[in-house]
């Protein structure tokens, strides 16, 4: 499971790399997103630093929808589904592939956003690097709820509508734990009580991936 | 069967439904090991249908058949699948990744070290476009590639569909042989083709197709 998981992963990727689909399309959504955010609050809210951590995470939401569609992408080809198929590679080891794929590429965005933040949104830079490790957690649970989802809408014409609907549910409590840890961060506030949520679903979203990526591969 | 051999295809009054429409309407078939048969006949004969059926993408849904040993109604068909090559004609393979990243995919998916790709790159002649990544690659080398995508994985049961689509003559002569190979080193191919196969080197049994149903069988 583990060298299947390891395998896609570099296989996903590979492809980012090749594509630059994160670097000419994620990444400057985002940031012109964060922007927009900026330009919204007004000079008026300039360094309010209890909006940034909200703004940064509802950037980080619509990212992470792109980046889901983007992943299920690579594999939605009718061939190439056909003869990956025919690999027979371990269903568990794909949904770890692909959630630690989509995992590393949120968490070069996630910094780059969080530098954004800090710039755009004049979010203050102590508190953001303290809030860096609840972030790198928060962005790894949404990779593997988002693996998970995106495999449950089957890859198909319809998943770019139906992924926000779906997911929002099962991100909610990954945004509002994420957003809350990062305003505690800026505010001095205890982060744990948040992290433990996450954690605790970052657990669960992979253990029930592990378990049920096969039976959404073939439904 | 021809040589007494259990057979590799064994399928009897095979139906399957998809959408409420049906795509096989009660095949039997029987296919020898080591043989070269071709399904002939127009579009929705269910020449496509058959094979993604025998190659375990699709599901049985009356009828019963073993394919490689596998039980269609009741077996594994992750591990019938592990045994079969499937080459569609929408191209099998990532579009992003180069040749031999492509094949080197395949070889460690299947726990193979990937020293074999070079061997097979050169024998497919795509040594030229060996860190191409596939999309640049013209239809024939691309097929060539989806080919070599077999041959990395040597499965014993090879489904090519409508494989000399977007083929010239040189393309269908090295085709042909390769085939002839293929079936001279034991393995046992099904090809769908519109028409009768116009080789000079291969004498293929014929099956022909028409409305989900075999309506001749030409050896």
């Amino acid at each position: 499971m583990i060298a299947t998981a390891l395998l896609v992963a570099a296989k996903d990727l590979r492809i980012e790399l090749r594509s630059r689909v994160l670097l000419w399309q994620v990444v400057p959504f985002g940031l012109m997103a964060l922007l927009l955010c900026g330009l919204a609050l007004g000079p008026a809210h300039a360094g309010n630093s209890s909006a940034g951590p909200g703004l940064y995470y509802l950037v980080i939401l619509l990212v992470v929808l792109l980046m889901v569609n983007r992943s299920q992408a690579i594999e939605r080809s009718p061939g190439t589904k056909s003869s990956v198929a025919t690999l027979g590679l371990d269903p568990a080891g794909v949904f770890l592939g692909k959630s630690l794929a989509l995992a590393v590429e949120l968490w070069v965005t996630g910094l780059v956003l969080l530098a954004g933040s800090v710039l755009v949104l004049h979010t203050a830079l102590h508190g953001a690097l303290v809030a860096l490790p609840s972030i790198v957690v928060t962005l790894g649970a949404l990779a593997g709820a988002g693996t998970l989802y995106g495999a449950l809408t089957g890859g198909g014409d319809t998943t770019a509508t139906l992924l926000p609907m779906l997911t929002l549910p099962a991100f909610a409590p990954l945004l509002i734990a994420g957003e809350r840890s990062f305003s505690d961060a800026l505010h001095g506030g205890g982060l744990w009580q948040w992290w433990v949520i996450v954690v605790v679903a970052l657990v669960a979203y992979l253990g029930v991936g592990i378990l049920l990526y096969g039976v959404l591969e073939e439904s | 069967m021809t040589n007494g051999a259990s057979p590799v295809v064994a399928l009897s009054g095979a139906v399957v439904i998809s959408s409420g429409f049906p795509l096989l309407s009660g095949v039997d078939l029987e296919v020898a090991p080591g043989t070269l048969t071709v399904l002939s006949g127009a579009n929705g004969a269910g020449k496509t249908s058959l094979l993604r059926l025998l190659a375990g993408l699709a599901a049985l849904t009356s009828g019963s058949g073993t394919v490689a040993g596998v039980d269609l109604a009741e077996g594994d068909l992750r591990q019938l699948r592990r045994r079969v090559g499937w080459l569609g004609h929408e191209g099998s393979f990532y579009d992003d990744l180069s040749v031999r990243e492509n094949l080197t995919f395949a070889a460690r998916a299947l726990g193979r070290p990937s020293d074999g790709v070079e061997p097979v790159v050169a024998r497919m002649g795509l040594e030229q476009r060996i860190n191409t990544p596939a999309k640049q690659l013209s239809a024939g080398q691309r097929r060539r590639l989806g080919l070599a995508w077999l041959l990395i994985r040597r499965p014993e049961l090879w489904l090519l569909d409508e494989p000399y689509a977007s083929l010239d003559d040189g393309g269908r002569i090295f085709f042909d042989a390769l085939l002839g190979d293929v079936v001279a080193s034991g393995a046992t191919v099904v090809v769908s083709a519109h028409d009768r196969l116009r080789s000079d080197t291969l004498t293929p049994r014929t099956i022909l197709m028409a409305g989900g149903r075999i309506v001749g069988d030409e050896r």
